[in-house]
């Protein structure tokens, strides 16, 4: 009798406490992309570097993520940084600038160029994740798309090995300037 | 130890298949407990949240364990490329110290239960391996192995713990040995094989992004949420 008693017992059922991982990392893979601002600057940084060639062509594209996540980092902890949507406008604006002009400075100014503006682009994810969702696999997923975006551009660089190539990554970088004198109209309207 | 009438204490653990002949009393004692036993076996405990459950075991819960826990296994990933791009000398410095190290500490965090992860602890060491991939640095062969031993012993010592509360026990902590046994060997492997210039540039670009996934984690350890 006591053992069917004690057989009968509720038992509570813990919950588990870990949850979101396809959340998490699907929102993450999707943030860099979903905005064209962060795209276009993005790829500028691979077209740069495609321009620029080794060693800035991997150096830039390291740099970036390192520098974007520190500013993630900030956004997290809630520090607050002034001009968010007008830092990522000015971007676009400078990187399509540099890539349209093929601008040759020396390798730690762009390095410092990339890195002051990748500050923005990462505070503004840092801010912003879905309810529910996995925050390390938000992370992985976000690292990823931007290391991508940062790929993508450096494969259209490639182009500049040949002179029409040359000119159309000039244009390329007119058009990301062009669309980042919009952003900074809308962020400043 | 006796008790007065002369008869051990310890005749009261007798078990209840024994054919010895004892008293009446003793024997309604001795089934008492056998049942009582038997029933505390068989009684529903709380379910507790495991690590990973995969139906098979405490060894292959520990051998998935790595594969789902982004937080032990990028630093994993990180030692295992800088290991690589040490040779192949700092590959099995890697190879066997980090293992070694973890299995030990799980050992002591199964045995001692620490009550507390270290979140900032795990992302800040994240981010120092993956930007010492990143930078190249060419560290000697013994730091490389003083570092998976520090690895080891903190993210082995917490996962122990885990271990502990998930009741898999020694076997978890070997499963979780065997893993990364099996992780940096097929990771470093590849990495000291590699001989093209913009190879190796790739792997430092895998460590940028190891540092970088590791920033966001100490953002979300130190947000607290």
């Amino acid at each position: 009798m006591i053992l069917l008693l004690l057989l009968l017992l509720p038992a509570s059922a813990s919950a588990h406490t870990r949850g979101g991982e396809a959340l998490g990392f699907l929102s993450g893979l999707q943030h860099p992309v979903s905005g064209l601002d962060h795209v276009f600057a993005m790829i500028a940084v691979g077209l740069w570097g495609a321009q620029l060639g080794a060693p800035a062509v991997w150096l830039l594209p390291v740099t970036f993520p390192m520098v974007m996540a520190f500013g993630g980092m900030l956004g997290l902890m809630g520090l607050r940084l002034p001009g968010i949507e007008i830092g990522i406008a000015l971007s676009a604006i400078a990187l399509g600038f540099a890539v349209c002009t093929e601008a040759r400075p020396q390798l730690w100014v762009a390095a410092l160029l990339v890195a002051f503006f990748a500050v923005f682009h990462g505070h503004a994810h840092g801010t912003e994740l879905p309810p529910g969702a996995n925050g390390i696999l938000y992370s992985i997923g976000f690292v990823i798309a931007t290391g991508t975006l940062h790929a993508v551009g450096i494969s259209i660089g490639l182009v500049h090995r040949w002179p029409a190539g040359r000119l159309a990554l000039r244009a390329a970088g007119a058009i990301v300037a062009l669309a980042g004198v919009v952003f900074l109209w809308r962020a400043m309207s | 130890m006796k008790t007065k009438s002369g008869q051990s204490v310890f005749r009261i653990f007798r078990p209840f298949w024994s054919f010895e002949v004892v008293s009446n009393f003793e024997f309604r004692i001795s089934g008492f407990l056998a049942w009582f036993a038997v029933a505390a076996i068989v009684l529903p405990e709380p379910a507790q949240a495991h690590l990973m459950n995969t139906g098979f075991g405490p060894f292959y819960d520990g051998l998935t364990h790595l594969f789902v826990t982004p937080e032990d296994l990028l630093p994993v990933i990180a030692l295992s490329l800088l290991g690589g791009l040490r040779g192949p000398r700092g590959a099995r410095a890697v190879l066997f110290t980090l293992p070694l190290a973890w299995f030990a500490a799980s050992g002591v965090g199964l045995l001692v239960g620490l009550p507390l992860t270290l979140p900032a602890a795990t992302a800040a060491v994240t981010i120092v391996l993956g930007a010492l991939v990143a930078a190249d640095m060419p560290l000697p062969v013994q730091l490389v192995a003083a570092l998976a031993i520090l690895l080891g012993l903190l993210n082995g010592g917490l996962n122990g713990s885990e271990l502990a509360k998930a009741h898999s026990g020694g076997l978890g902590a070997l499963g979780v040995a065997c893993a990364l046994f099996a992780v940096i060997a097929l990771l470093a492997g590849q990495i000291v094989s590699l001989r093209t210039a913009w190879a190796r540039v790739v792997v430092r670009v895998a460590g940028s992004w190891v540092t970088a996934i590791g920033l966001f984690m100490l953002g979300w350890a130190l947000r607290g949420s």
